[in-house]
């Protein structure tokens, strides 16, 4: 493993599966009734959060807490940042604060490429602009291997804005080193035009691509895209490309269904298959602790490398 | 104002436009004789050196009035010396724009005071960069200034029936329209060349089509009013093309050329050893692809494109120390112009020192219509020379610069060559690679 | 030692100094298990937990011994306690090794601990935390494979296969079948490999 997390790009196949693992014992801790372990007792892990993400916040908060780090929550809003300082003058406060690891929620792609160039401690991405959510797509794919084993030639299919995903980028890149086939399915204007240099397939049509897929992963698209001409209406959108019960039909029997959230309900998935039993969603929610914790001890739980891969 | 002397200064043994060794000598300001065993007051050793025609720099951001904190007249202008430039176009995006005859004439009043070479201002085309209404055009060219460039750089003149207008009307005082070509609603948020790089970085696109369109628009409008166009920072093989075409109608369309764009490529976003998303290699127009930098150069090499020109951007470290969205756009570049020129044309076989003079003094001076600059290094001519050692090598190390501001992607890099002397009509104002 | 002797004994056990082999490790298992059966009254609430890796196969015999003897199952666990250590900033992140309760788990049993070499104490004490952590035994005691003395800490084995004295310097090294293809206990000098 390399001192931060940034791009799903950083990780071997073996640093994956050494994550997944991981994962997949501190899951059991989460059955038991103390929920606990002494592990990262003196490490500070600050939450740097400049873009409002309760859900991904907590969630790292609580994977933190678990491994008895300290954890420090810095919001942007209210804060020194909205008065105009730096992200470089925010990182260097962090760097007295004696920050350990830094997780960094930020609007602008290469947010944590740039904090990483300012701190010595570990930086670890939680979404940033239009990049990567590395943690994120770790969490899918434990989730998937949870239901289905291992990813080895497992078809994936990712629907939806994969031009603005963050979770896109980093479950195409986390995937492929899995071994798992992935397609993508969107509307041509919200994929990047490069996207054939990519470790994946591209179609267009959803419906040619389910009965073959052993996950479908719908992405939210936001409705602003709307109003920039990425596609028409709503409610072509949702024809073209939604997920409802006549298209889960075409799915074989073990397939599942997966949203990184929040979800459009009746935009890109229908209720009805966001509640029904292939759906992992709120699997997700509980995995994202657990895969958190699996990367919070593995970037902290050892020595300090110092800045060996700087 | 240089003080004319009657001491004559005889440049011994140097290679006129990389050819075989002799003497210039200086008089008045002027070049009195070029050949052998010449004698003069004062002698200035350039044996192995190679003596090019001051180079003329037609796309310079000089910061003031405005941007002091980056660079002043003044720091601008000393790096211009200390990379072998005898002339400036100062660009018109200072604050306030350069619009009206009252900045442009303080700009050339500036500069005539620093004295380290000739501040010549650009005009804006619109008024404050709008893009909205012409500025009064006129009125600048009338000024002291005698303002024969103009252009909204940084901004496109996007309107066309507004740069139609600009070509028309500047035809009357043989003015020219210097187009940042960007075409604005297709680079809305944009960061980066929009390619493989910028697909996986997660950075909104700059397609090249934002850029030839505008140019292709340019040059048919250039025709059908019979006007002047100049094309700054030509950055895509496509843009190569359109001006290829353009010329081969006979149209009388010019262009340029960056040394970044000659040299570095998109892919240094994502991995440089100053790290990913480092803004040093932010820049308007964007990095391209190394196909983009093939056409460019061959582009120069042939001809289509005329001029290489800086585009020298400076910025405080605090405007790129930041996440890359944030940060501002561009790149110092008056003191590595002419190594990286050597690097990218020179040292490829493309460009011979005959070559660069063209595009670096001859044709920008002709484009700006600087009647004392690009000339010969001959008998007769203004004594506009550089000295330029082409033999050594050494890593940039910004520290030493000139310019106020260290956004320079070069640094740590290793480039060719070393400026040794500029004179400004016979005066000496670098010497042994210092200001004199 | 005539140099025919130390070749033969070369020959035997190898360059590295084997101070148990299969039946001895065999040997010491049995008598182990009968000591267990002894002092909890037949066994009775005794949970086997052995400490990942080989402390998890050592567990395993002692049931099967028991097994035999007293013809019945004793419940066999493992316990990974890297996350309990006092000396993860000494060394890369470790991977985890598996924690596996019995399912009737460990509250008011008499835990017995198995790992393979006693040494320093160290990972018994992480044992005891990771333990608090996951419930309350009625009792909680240390079977181990080797002592090798150097205690830094007030913990001693209620249960020990073999006593051995050995420098600090020296390595004692566990090869078990299910691991490694074969049982024994080595002494390598410091170097050795």
């Amino acid at each position: 493993m390399r001192r931060h997390l940034i791009s799903a790009a950083d990780l071997s196949r073996d640093d994956a599966l050494l994550i997944l693992d991981t994962a997949d014992e501190l899951a059991k801790i989460s059955e038991r009734s103390i929920k606990k372990l002494p592990t990262l007792r003196g490490r500070t892990v600050v939450n740097l959060f400049f873009e409002d993400s309760t859900r991904t916040r907590i969630s790292f908060e609580a994977a933190a807490k678990r491994l008895s780090a300290d954890v420090i929550n810095f919001s942007a809003k209210g804060s020194s940042v909205s008065k105009g300082e730096s992200l470089k003058d925010t990182a260097l406060t962090l760097e007295a604060m004696g920050a350990d690891a830094v997780v960094i929620r930020h609007g602008a792609s290469g947010a944590p490429h740039r904090l990483a160039g300012w701190v010595r401690g570990s930086v670890v991405n939680a979404g940033d602009g239009t990049h990567e959510h590395p943690t994120q797509a770790l969490l899918d794919a434990f989730t998937m291997r949870r239901r289905l084993g291992s990813l080895d030639g497992r078809r994936v299919t990712i629907v939806g804005d994969v031009l603005h995903s963050r979770v896109a980028r980093s479950n195409v890149l986390l995937l492929a080193t899995l071994g798992a086939e992935v397609t993508l399915v969107a509307p041509p204007t919200l994929l990047p035009v490069s996207v054939g240099s990519w470790p994946c397939a591209v179609s267009y049509d959803l419906d040619a691509v389910l009965p073959k897929s052993d996950v479908v992963m719908m992405l939210r698209v936001q409705r602003e895209r709307m109003n920039a001409a990425f596609f028409p209406t709503e409610r072509e959108y949702s024809r073209r490309y939604g997920l409802d019960r006549d298209r889960v039909a075409k799915m074989h029997d073990d397939a599942i269904v997966m949203h990184p959230g929040p979800m459009n309900r009746g935009m890109e998935i229908a209720a009805e298959v966001a509640d029904s039993p292939r759906s992992t969603i709120v699997e997700q929610v509980a995995n994202g602790v657990t895969t958190r914790m699996a990367v919070l001890y593995l970037l902290l739980g050892g020595a300090n490398l110092g800045g060996e891969d700087q | 104002m240089s003080v004319k002397t009657s001491v004559t200064t005889v440049i011994k043994g140097a290679r006129i436009l990389g050819g075989e060794p002799a003497d210039i000598l200086i008089d008045g300001g002027v070049i009195a004789a070029v050949g052998p065993d010449l004698t003069g007051d004062e002698t200035v050793e350039a044996a192995g050196l190679v003596a090019l025609p001051g180079l003329v720099d037609l796309h310079t951001h000089l910061r003031e009035p405005g941007r002091e904190d980056a660079e002043t007249v003044e720091s601008g202008t000393r790096a211009a010396a200390l990379g072998g430039f005898t002339a400036v176009h100062a660009m018109a995006n200072t604050s306030p724009v350069a619009d009206t005859a009252g900045v442009v004439e303080q700009v050339w009043r500036l500069g005539l005071a620093a004295g380290h070479c000739d501040v010549q201002p650009v005009g804006a085309v619109t008024e404050g960069l709008g893009g909205e209404r012409l500025a009064e055009l006129g009125a600048m060219a009338d000024s002291a200034a005698r303002v024969r460039v103009f252009s909204d750089d940084g901004k496109c003149v996007s309107d066309a029936v507004l740069m139609r207008r600009a070509l028309e009307y500047v035809k009357a005082f043989d003015g020219v329209v210097a187009q940042h070509a960007q075409e604005p609603r297709l680079t809305a948020g944009a960061q980066m060349n929009e390619g493989a790089v910028s697909g996986r970085l997660g950075l909104t696109g700059w397609p090249a089509v934002a850029e030839e369109a505008v140019i292709a628009r340019d040059c048919l409008l250039a025709a059908h009013v019979g006007s002047r166009l100049h094309v700054c920072h030509v950055s895509t093989a496509g843009s190569v093309e359109i001006i290829r075409w353009a010329k081969s109608k006979g149209w009388n369309v010019t262009a340029e050329v960056t040394p970044h764009h000659l040299l570095l490529t998109d892919d240094l976003v994502e991995d440089s050893p100053v790290g990913a998303y480092n803004p040093i290699y932010k820049v308007n127009p964007p990095l391209r692809t190394r196909a983009d930098v093939e056409a460019l150069r061959a582009a120069l090499a042939d001809g289509t494109i005329d001029v290489v020109a800086t585009d020298h951007a400076p910025h405080p470290v605090e405007d790129k120390e930041t996440e890359w969205a944030a940060a501002a756009m561009g790149m110092i570049g008056l003191e590595t112009a002419l190594a990286v020129v050597q690097e990218a044309m020179v040292e490829t076989g493309l460009l011979d020192w005959a070559g660069v003079a063209e595009r670096m003094s001859y044709a920008p001076a002709r484009i700006g219509r600087l009647a004392g600059h690009g000339r010969p290094l001959e008998a007769g001519s203004p004594a506009n020379i550089t000295l330029y050692d082409p033999s050594v090598r050494a890593q940039v190390d910004p520290s030493s610069y000139a310019s106020k501001s260290r956004n320079t992607p070069y640094e740590g890099r290793s480039l060719p060559g070393r400026v040794v002397a500029t004179f400004l009509r016979g005066r000496a104002t670098v010497l042994d690679g210092k200001l004199a | 030692m005539t140099d025919a002797v130390s070749r033969a004994r070369d020959q035997i056990r190898g360059p590295a100094h084997a101070v148990l082999e299969g039946p001895d490790i065999n040997r010491a298992l049995i008598r182990i298990s009968h000591e267990i059966l002894e002092r909890t009254k037949g066994g009775e609430d005794v949970v086997l937990l052995g400490i990942p890796t080989r402390g998890v196969h050592l567990a395993r015999r002692l049931a099967e011994h028991i097994r035999q003897f007293e013809g019945r199952a004793v419940p066999v666990g493992s316990l990974d306690i890297t996350m309990y250590r006092d000396d993860l900033r000494t060394k890369p992140a470790r991977p985890l090794g598996r924690t596996d309760l019995p399912a009737d788990g460990i509250d008011d049993r008499t835990v017995v601990l198995v790992d393979d070499v006693l040494y320093s104490g160290r990972t018994v004490r992480a044992a005891l935390d990771a333990l608090g952590d996951l419930g309350r035994p009625r009792a909680v005691q240390l079977a181990a494979l080797v002592d090798r003395g150097h205690r830094e800490l007030p913990i001693r084995a209620d249960y020990v296969g073999k006593n051995l004295p050995t420098s600090k310097s020296e390595i004692v090294k566990v090869y078990l079948e299910e691991n490694d293809g074969r049982d024994a206990v080595v002494l390598l000098k410091e170097g050795d490999k």
